[in-house]
């Protein structure tokens, strides 16, 4: 079964549709990619993964999307339960003004978890997930601000894997990096995968073809094409994938 | 060409940086009139006693304690009220009508005249709720009259707060309210502190607000109760100055008040930097 489902899925930004008719399957520890143009809709969709869209005023939902075959818009879901289960991570590195290990301790001092043993085992082990631990783990009470963007990045991921979600939304995670530290995120995402289910958004086609199992093309709110990663960027059955990934147009 | 563009650049610089060397003249000048005149009268007995003989030899004690008392009295009331509605205002309120006339009515209540304000005091508090004169009275009315400013540069503070930091928050299933005490708050706090700053040198210098509502003309023992009157420096200055049965021998008492005034306003100022000083480098260094 899918983790991720979306059946006839509808989105409006006040009267303006942002997403049409969207049917999209994603199974347990994979990575799936969502490319497209700008304002094609792909950030609007993993924003309704985890109900961030919620906060924007005037937006509105048809259609239903299935977390572990559960409605999340359904009457009964608590948000902050959901967000719990659904981590992310956000275009821009925006760690707290707080130290590295506050920064990563505060999901679960949001969960009421307050003895000190344990908050300390799984900050270091969230590090450790995020491939920050070695770097940090003597300054762990110095400030998040003071570390380059590329390890708050990491620092952010970490902060999102504390809370134990199974699922972790990536939105254009690497788009404010350097070449070096982006292809650190790639390679944690790769090691990520094992354990969690990945959805990024991502500018960059080369991005998506190294990280991803499978690619969703966007265009105009509506999912022109979803396959195997290899199958989108070799052998898309789809014309007007075939002049995005290889560059003609977007 | 390039000579008279680069001579209008250099004019103008010229321009602005007098400009705000003159800021600091007027401050220094204003403090050097008032220090030269006033220091001579400063001593133990000065600050630690009452006034004697028409108010002409003597200390300003009560004047000072209740000046203090005032501005503890006035921020008790106005700090959280201010800062709840402006959280209430910046965090829950959707942009509309609504949140427009809220923060119309807060700023035409910043430009209410100050004696205004006394009227208004004497006749809720001292009169209508019958304070009578009172530490309550004016604390409550001085409240007032600082409200807005706390509610605008709380409003200010808390914009000022990346709205990456709210949703990262929400996205790691935080609250709102959660949210706001453990993220937001502390972020602002540092500006939140400027208001507080602005706030105490607005209530400790007004005089109008507690002429009808607290200040005693002569009172030289401390107040009891919140429902006894004090003296206020800013008053026991307008009252020295104007009004005193040898206003030319009170005249170095009325400048040693002025001095006091104004040290306490530069104190609690710094001692509030201090405290803003802290809270930003705790962690953005």
């Amino acid at each position: 079964m899918a983790q991720i489902e979306t059946k006839d899925l509808n989105f409006y930004y006040g009267q303006a549709q942002a997403l049409r008719n969207i049917n999209i399957a994603m199974e347990k520890n994979s990575v799936t990619a969502f490319i497209g143009p700008s304002g094609c809709g792909k950030s609007t969709l993993l924003r309704l993964f985890n109900r961030m869209n919620d906060l924007i005023d005037g937006s509105r939902i048809e259609g239903s999307v299935m977390i572990d075959g559960a409605d999340i818009y359904a009457r009964n879901v608590n948000v902050e339960d959901l967000r719990k289960k659904v981590g992310m991570v956000f275009q821009k590195p925006n760690p707290f003004p707080k130290s590295i290990f506050e920064n990563v301790a505060y999901g679960l001092r949001v969960n009421g978890i307050s003895s000190r043993s344990e908050i300390e085992g799984i900050v270091e082990a969230s590090l450790q997930s995020a491939a920050l631990w070695s770097e940090v783990k003597d300054k762990l009470n110095k400030s998040a601000l003071q570390l380059s963007g590329g390890q708050q990045q990491r620092l952010c991921i970490a902060r999102a894997l504390a809370v134990a979600p199974s699922i972790l939304l990536m939105d254009e995670p690497a788009s404010a990096l350097d070449p070096i530290s982006t292809s650190k995120i790639e390679e944690l995402i790769f090691e990520l995968k094992k354990q969690y289910t990945i959805v990024i958004v991502t500018h960059s086609m080369q991005q998506a073809a190294r990280v991803s199992d499978r690619t969703a093309f966007f265009y105009m709110g509506v999912m022109v094409e979803f396959d195997d990663t290899t199958t989108i960027f070799t052998n898309p059955k789809e014309e007007r994938t075939l002049n995005y990934v290889t560059g003609r147009f977007g | 060409m390039a000579d008279t563009k680069r001579i209008k650049q250099s004019i103008y610089f010229w321009i602005f940086r007098a400009m705000s060397m003159m800021v600091v003249f007027i401050l220094v000048a204003i403090l050097y009139f008032i220090v030269s005149r006033g220091i001579g009268v400063i001593n133990w007995d000065f600050l630690t006693k009452s006034p004697e003989e028409g108010m002409v030899k003597g200390g300003i004690f009560p004047a000072i304690v209740g000046t203090l008392v005032l501005i503890a009295g006035s921020l008790i009331f106005a700090f959280p009220v201010g800062v709840f509605s402006a959280i209430y205002l910046n965090e829950y309120m959707k942009k509309g009508k609504v949140k427009s006339f809220l923060q119309l009515m807060t700023n035409n209540l910043a430009g209410v005249p100050s004696v205004v304000f006394g009227l208004f005091g004497m006749a809720l508090f001292v009169n209508k709720l019958k304070f009578g004169d009172s530490i309550i009275a004016g604390s409550l009315t001085l409240g007032l009259l600082v409200l807005p400013v706390i509610i605008r540069t709380t409003e200010e503070a808390l914009k000022a707060v990346d709205d990456n930091y709210r949703l990262a928050s929400y996205a790691m299933g935080a609250s709102k309210l959660y949210t706001i005490k453990k993220v937001i708050l502390p972020i602002a706090l540092p500006d939140i502190i400027t208001g507080l700053i602005l706030s105490i040198g607005r209530v400790s210098g007004e005089t109008a607000p507690i002429l009808f509502t607290v200040a005693a003309y002569f009172l030289p023992k401390l107040p009891h109760s919140i429902f006894d009157q004090v003296m206020a420096l800013p008053y026991h200055l307008y009252v020295l100055a104007t009004s005193g049965t040898n206003i030319e021998k009170a005249r170095p008492v009325a400048f040693g008040t002025a001095l006091v005034l104004v040290m306490i306003v530069l104190f609690t100022n710094i001692i509030a930097n201090v405290v803003r000083a802290y809270y930003n480098k705790k962690y953005k260094k």
